[in-house]
């Protein structure tokens, strides 16, 4: 704690009062500033069209209504096709589940054979992962196109389930690795002269204490996985785009009106997941960003 | 057998990543590098050319415009995400009462996809029906806003939106930062009569030093990442007014087939990366030992 508020001899009460206020204005104009895009967002979505041209952007809704939710989530066009956001949405449960769930699984057994089981060389294979992590995705843009063709896997969801792990492992291998460092060799020593193997003593006895950083892991590979666009938009074909691809498509459709509640209604409906995993998890989430690039 | 499988287990496990790693992350690095050295166009070709696609990338008019505006953008995104960070840490360090609910508010736009960002900011900022309509609808008739439209100034929009959906997460770091700075010291300096301000600028944020280069690290590497930002909030437009690194890299691959071009400003990018990232790496990978 650096709390400096407690000291100020110098002030009057008046003056510290006045200070305190202050400062409760400017965090809640500033949490006004954070806030206000989801508010637009969401009351936009709610307004009728008519409403929306005569209307101004901040005001509040005259009358309600949610069929630009329905027509966002089962009609909504992007480019040729008009179902909505709803196949895309669950294009993208199907791609993160099982892409999170394997890459976890590689990460943590990864983790635990660096930080636990040292040979020689495992810290180069380390420093290899990581430096994987920072990489700019483009300079693999192409020849990965390639490859999933070469595996006959190109604009399909297991071809973009591949890359999603593929470059996902090293971020969930640093997550397990500085989480395992943690704890003393002592354990694995003493379980190794009671007799357990390798993956006996993975799954008896650091597994259960990896609860907290698989949440952590889990959580960042899924926002990871539900916000990518660039793997989206390069790997996929017309049926098996992400969320954020058919987001993208449906605000710059180009044909009809411009409807900018559905638009909006399309765009929370796409962060819903992830919103609300940041309102659940909102601890795990932190920790994972800050892992991913503090010690990172 | 059993023996050898249990005592090369550890060895076992990391071979896939190993093999993974070395395949689709050094092994295609490889591969766009000898690409970039072709005159490869529409299909690659493999006889090494040179640095011919190097050249012609730097005399382009529009990789220029893609360089110039990753210095604009990526001086701003990180120079007002970190000044907003820092401002945001110590106002909530002062022991206020919501700080856990503002904290919360202040972080959630780094859990939206980029696309959201850009999509929300776009009908904010759209001249027509956003701000400057509501501007206008309060009386002030000469009010404009444009800059998204504006090829001079649409760059700036999508250092607002990035600078929004950012500076919640430098604020994180550094509140951790502060956190951590020993409360001893700081009792120490108070007990002295050290003005608050002075504590902060001569003990509190120099002590900081390592988190600033972290928190400029993570921004930089999303800087020169950024794409999502910029084809849902501009789309690279006007024209190409607002086109990053990234962008040019995703026409050239996938809308002009340009393969050569395309793997050129990839290998550029990447060489930008590393310029800031490897010395980082380096030392963290040295001191962790």
């Amino acid at each position: 704690m650096s709390d400096l508020s407690g000291y100020t001899p110098e002030r009057t009460d008046w003056g510290r009062f006045a200070l305190r206020w202050g400062l409760f204005v400017i965090l809640g104009l500033f949490a006004l500033w954070y806030l206000a895009p989801l508010f637009v967002m969401l009351t936009t979505s709610v307004k009728t069209l008519e409403e929306i041209r005569t209307g101004s952007l901040i005001a509040l809704p005259r009358e309600i209504t949610f069929e630009p939710w329905a027509k966002a989530w089962s009609q909504a066009c992007s480019g040729i096709t008009c179902e909505g956001l709803r196949p895309y949405f669950f294009n993208s449960i199907l791609l993160a589940v099982p892409s999170v769930a394997i890459s976890t699984v590689i990460g943590a057994l990864n983790g635990y054979v660096i930080a636990q089981w040292r040979f020689r060389g495992a810290d180069t294979i380390f420093a290899l992962l990581l430096f994987g992590c920072f990489i700019p995705f483009q300079v693999v843009l192409l020849p990965m196109a390639k490859m999933l063709g070469l595996l006959g896997l190109a604009g399909t969801i297991p071809g973009l389930m591949l890359v999603h792990v593929v470059y996902g492992i090293g971020f969930t291998t640093l997550f397990f690795r500085n989480f395992y460092v943690t704890i003393p060799a002592d354990l694995l020593k003493a379980a190794k002269v009671d007799g357990a193997g390798f993956l006996r003593i993975f799954v008896s006895i650091f597994l259960p204490l990896s609860v907290p950083i698989v949440v952590v892991s889990i959580i960042w590979q899924f926002t990871q996985i539900w916000n990518d666009f660039l793997f989206g938009v390069s790997f996929s074909s017309a049926g098996s785009q992400p969320v954020t691809v058919a987001l993208n498509n449906i605000v710059n459709s180009t044909t009809g009106v411009k409807e900018y509640n559905v638009d909006m209604a399309a765009a929370i409906i796409a962060a819903l997941p992830t919103l609300l995993v940041y309102v659940v998890a909102g601890k795990y989430f932190i920790r994972g960003l800050t892992a991913g690039s503090v010690k990172g | 057998m059993f023996d050898w499988l249990e005592r090369q287990a550890p060895k076992l496990v990391l071979a896939p990543s190993f093999a993974a790693m070395l395949l689709f992350v050094y092994g295609f690095i490889g591969w766009t590098a000898w690409v970039s050295l072709t005159k490869s166009r529409l299909l690659p070709k493999y006889e090494i050319d040179g640095f011919g696609q190097y050249e012609r990338l730097f005399n382009a008019p529009r990789w220029d415009v893609a360089i110039e505006n990753l210095a604009i953008f990526g001086i701003l995104f990180i120079g007002v995400s970190m000044a907003l960070g820092l401002l945001l840490a110590i106002l909530l360090d002062q022991r206020i009462r919501a700080e856990g609910a503002l904290r919360t508010i202040y972080l959630y736009p780094m859990a939206l996809s980029m696309i959201v960002t850009g999509t929300a900011w776009k009908w904010i900022l759209n001249p027509g029906l956003g701000i400057e309509a509501m501007v206008k609808g309060w009386g002030f008739d000469t009010f404009t806003f444009g800059w998204l439209v504006d090829p001079d100034m649409a760059i700036y929009t999508v250092v607002i939106a990035g600078v929004w959906q950012a500076s919640g997460f430098v604020m994180a770091l550094f509140l951790a930062g502060l956190r951590s700075v020993d409360s001893e010291i700081i009792k120490a300096a108070q007990v002295d009569g050290i003005p608050t301000t002075r504590i902060y600028t001569a003990i509190i944020i120099p002590s900081m030093a390592p988190i600033f280069l972290s928190a400029f690290i993570v921004l930089a590497h999303l800087a020169i990442k950024s794409f999502d930002l910029v084809i849902a909030l501009t789309g690279g437009g006007p024209g190409y007014a607002t086109d990053l690194p990234a962008t040019y890299m995703y026409a050239m691959a996938f809308s002009r087939g340009d393969l050569g071009q395309a793997a050129s400003s990839a290998m550029i990018m990447m060489m930008i990366v590393f310029a800031v990232v490897v010395p980082y790496l380096y030392s963290e990978l040295r001191t962790r030992k």
